[in-house]
């Protein structure tokens, strides 16, 4: 007997195996995501996604600035080295909704990501590594914002 | 109409590091006007990028991407003269495609 937050839980993980095949219609995939860029927390972004609890892993780097003095950009680099790896996450805790970006990993291209966000306050910053078989693994940094700062 | 990006892409190795920088205002939804009203959210979530045609990377964004977006990303396998197309689409439907040659 699977209860309906088991049910709920593999229904989002093979959505999440149908969309990464290309074979799930593209509304349905949406509405997948749209959770997920909604969630609040680390969590529940991963809940969303249908990925399980985030283990912490040297294998994963995450990289910014140790102080950004404009929240507005705050350059951010995840990578991995692990091998079978379906999505980056790039997450900052204390944002109203903490998923920033997914990347979406095919064998073309490497598992190192640098993008640019937006940052409410000094917060966490979570680089994500969500494998092929759901499992998910994360690294976290610390960026403080002096937003209006003189800089120091 | 959307300006268009700027792409490079240069060959390091078998791989080619691409950066892209795409003009966008990104509004989050959360900033208010001068008269307090709400702006309503407006930013890119959806990025692809292809390699000669063939898709190699997609990518979801939320709002708080920065304003004016720049990703950097490496693509294995790529030669000099292979063509990288990036393409992005926003909240309200707008699209811009754009392409570089890998050197």
């Amino acid at each position: 007997m699977q209860t309906r937050r088991e049910t709920l839980k593999h229904s989002a993980i093979v959505a999440g195996l149908l969309a990464s095949t290309g074979l799930f219609p593209q509304f349905a995939m949406a509405a997948v995501d749209k959770a997920a860029f909604q969630a609040k927390s680390v969590a529940d972004v991963l809940k969303a996604l249908g990925a399980g609890a985030p283990v912490e892993s040297k294998d994963v780097t995450v990289g910014g600035p140790d102080i950004a003095e404009n929240g507005a950009v705050v350059p951010i680099t995840a990578s991995t080295t692990l091998a079978g790896v379906k999505q980056i996450l790039v997450l900052v805790e204390k944002n109203p909704a903490a998923l920033v970006a997914l990347f979406n990993v095919t064998d073309s291209v490497e598992a190192n990501f640098a993008t640019r966000a937006k940052m409410g306050q000094s917060s966490d910053v979570y680089a994500v590594a969500v494998m092929a078989d759901g499992k998910a693994f994360f690294a976290k940094k610390e960026v403080k914002v002096t937003l209006g700062g003189c800089g120091g | 109409m959307a300006d268009p990006m700027r792409i490079r892409a240069q060959l390091a190795g078998d791989k080619a590091n691409v950066r892209v920088l795409m003009a966008h205002e990104m509004e989050s939804g959360q900033r208010k006007d001068s008269a307090g009203n709400l702006v309503p959210a407006w930013y890119i979530n959806e990025v692809t990028s292809t390699l000669n045609g063939k898709v190699v990377l997609t990518a979801e964004w939320g709002p708080s991407v920065s304003k004016n977006p720049f990703l950097q990303f490496a693509i294995k396998g790529a030669k000099a003269g292979d063509k990288v197309g990036v393409s992005w689409k926003d909240t309200k439907g707008e699209s811009r495609s754009d392409e570089a040659t890998v050197s």
